[in-house]
């Protein structure tokens, strides 16, 4: 926590195009001194690292590190034992779990979490209901908000699903879809409710390299229209390709945090990725 | 055996195929004939001509009330078990307690004597059902799977056993005189009588027609896919901001409210209810139905509901080597229902997504092997 880089003003390297990160640092999600203990295992130690909006954030760490915990416990799937986290000014735990999504925060799963007997679309157009108002009885009765609120939905849903490139798969049921496009249905979910932060838990999981780059054209893309991104990965050379800034977790605990070159030349980080016997802390 | 099962499949896949390619006024002309043939179906000159499908042991007229009755219960279980995927075992306690709405309401030997005419009480009967799905929903919708169905299992059991000992709900004796639903002949005779039981079952249909479009508007909307969704992965649901307490809360809310619906028709039909109208094989038998006919389609849900009840009546006044087939009706249903599981697992009719599943399913046992 000693090593916390505080100034990342100077935009990312690394090939990444957008240099206009981060102009005010406006923040977005603090974590804020987060333990999470699940009777005697500390699953997280103390973590500690703020979001900036319109930022790219990479979450590292070996695996069994706490990446997907934190994400949980951001999501408010698991209550921080101690510490809190706060999304856009406001406390996330005791809210529910739907009401975190309509505040703005959406995310991805590590083993993908799609409806599988719902088309692409239908699973899309759920992610957008998430801030539609239509009631038992205005569907009931067709009344004009459900007519407004479905065509809504529904353009919402092709043009998401356009964007992320499966439009031509839209009526196929989820589970029919490839693995890929598994993948990217769940990201077009996840924008379909509007997300002020978007949390990509190992996006990339199972993607060949071709896969891997277009997939980072799309992050970059999601970025360009204004979305914050979180991003979990353990692929070191798909998270240095895309991230302004990255936080690196190993047991638990925050190694380092900064842009992706200092990051990479931690003595501490390599020593978590290769296992180098090193006890520097 | 194999060949003739998949020339059957495949002749009905077909047949589905062919229903949704369809134009429009094809649809809706076939939709119409069936419509009138199941208003014209109770009219004794019409069914005598049907060969085998007028009940021999029971009369036709009766039978096929029972069974819209049925039909309209297995509607309002399919929202809660086939769309939300909430398994239910007490459906059956929301039919008792809108009945008893209308008998302690409407009979004169009830204890409050309240003699309020039939049409005033039933949508009461249905807002009181609500309620009481309501009630029993707020604390057990918490629980998922199995822990639900124990929970809901006892709910039906409850009402049971509170129309068995409880003095205001009469027990085995029963209220009776209930009244009939209003209308009258240009003669002045009674349209709802006591010995014809046509008009209740047009009644009942109707009815049924106007639900099925109503749950159907549901399942279209965001409501339905929150059911589904929620059947589907309920974390992920969450996640994506559907309120899924809520929408389980109007899916039992819903069903329970059909199921009221149906109470008080038979209320108002059979004039007399008491405690031994609603034993627990009821809530089984509905839920076989459902699941029977295709559970997560509405038109699954109906042809479940009419032929379980229907076949259970159909076996009355039957001799077979001396005996009467009645008395092994359940035996038979049994014996039906584990074949179906074995040949047609997602049942007569089902929905088109699980079909798209199980067919998936045999395609990868096929490469498996």
């Amino acid at each position: 926590m000693s090593d916390t880089e505080q100034t990342p003003a100077v935009p990312a390297q690394a090939g990444a195009p957008a240099v206009e990160a981060v102009p005010d640092r406006e923040p977005l999600l603090e974590v804020d001194n987060v333990t999470l203990r699940f009777g005697g295992v500390v699953a997280l130690n103390n973590v500690d690292f703020t979001l900036y909006k319109g930022e790219i954030l990479g979450l590292i760490g070996p695996n069994g590190a706490g990446k997907t915990t934190c994400f949980n416990a951001m999501t408010g799937i698991y209550q921080p034992t101690e510490g809190q986290i706060r999304f856009r000014g406001e406390k996330i735990s005791g809210k529910k779990r739907h009401e975190i999504t309509q505040l703005g925060m959406a995310r991805t799963f590590q083993n993908i979490r799609l409806f599988p007997e719902m088309t692409a679309l239908e699973n899309v157009q759920v992610g957008a209901d998430a801030h539609h108002k239509t009631s038992v009885i205005s569907a009931l009765f067709r009344l004009p908000r459900h007519r407004r609120e479905e065509r809504e939905g529904r353009e919402k849903a092709e043009r998401l699903l356009e964007f992320v490139g499966i439009r031509h798969r839209m009526h196929e049921f989820s589970r029919n879809l490839s693995y890929g496009e598994q993948r990217r249905l769940e990201i077009a979910r996840a924008l379909a409710t509007d997300p002020v932060l978007l949390c990509l838990d190992e996006p990339a999981a199972g993607f060949n390299p071709a896969e891997k780059e277009e997939l980072l054209q799309l992050i970059r893309q999601i970025r360009d229209t204004g979305v914050t991104v979180l991003l979990i990965e353990h692929d070191m050379r798909l998270v240095m390709g895309v991230t302004d800034r990255i936080v690196v977790l190993e047991f638990g605990k925050k190694i380092a945090e900064g842009l992706p070159a200092e990051v990479r030349d931690n003595p501490k980080v390599v020593a978590a990725y290769l296992g180098v016997p090193d006890n520097a802390a | 055996m194999t060949t003739v099962l998949e020339r059957v499949r495949s002749g009905r896949e077909a047949a589905g195929e062919r229903w949704r390619g369809a134009p429009r006024w094809v649809r809706w002309v076939l939709l119409a004939a069936v419509i009138a043939f199941f208003y014209a179906l109770p009219n004794k000159e019409f069914y005598q001509y049907l060969g085998p499908i007028p009940t021999p042991g029971a009369n036709f007229t009766q039978v096929m009330f029972t069974v819209s009755i049925y039909v309209l219960l297995a509607v309002g279980l399919n929202i809660v078990v086939g769309f939300a995927g909430l398994l239910d075992l007490g459906y059956f306690g929301f039919f008792a307690v809108g009945a008893y709405t209308v008998a302690v309401l409407t009979s004169p030997s009830s204890n409050i004597k309240t003699l309020w005419p039939w049409l005033l009480v039933v949508p009461l009967a249905i807002a009181l059902t609500m309620l009481s799905g309501v009630m029993l929903g707020t604390p057990t919708l918490r629980l998922r799977g199995d822990y639900l169905a124990i929970v809901t299992l006892g709910f039906a059991e409850m009402i049971r056993i509170a129309a068995v000992s409880s003095d205001f709900l009469k027990g085995q004796r029963g209220f009776n005189q209930i009244p009939h639903p209003p209308g009258k002949y240009a003669d002045g005779k009674p349209f709802f009588g006591v010995l014809d039981a046509r008009p209740y079952y047009w009644l009942v249909l109707t009815l049924i027609i106007m639900v099925v479009i109503g749950v159907r508007n549901l399942t279209h909307s965001r409501v339905g896919r929150a059911w589904i969704s929620i059947r589907e992965d309920e974390d992920a649901a969450q996640l994506m901001g559907v309120p899924t307490f809520k929408f389980k809360l109007w899916a039992f809310a819903s069903g329970a409210a059909i199921a009221g619906l149906a109470g008080a028709l038979f209320a108002g039909k059979q004039n007399f209810v008491n405690s031994q109208n609603f034993e627990l094989l009821n809530s089984i038998i509905i839920l076989a139905a459902v699941i029977f006919g295709g559970s997560g389609n509405i038109v699954g849900a109906i042809v479940g509901g009419g032929l379980v009840a229907y076949m259970i009546e159909r076996f009355r006044g039957i001799e077979l080597f001396g005996v009467e087939l009645y008395e092994y009706r359940f035996l038979i249903f049994g014996l039906v229902l584990v074949i179906m599981m074995i040949f047609r697992p997602e049942g007569l009719i089902p929905n088109r997504r699980r079909a798209a599943e199980f067919k998936d399913r045999r395609k990868e046992v096929i490469v498996g092997e």
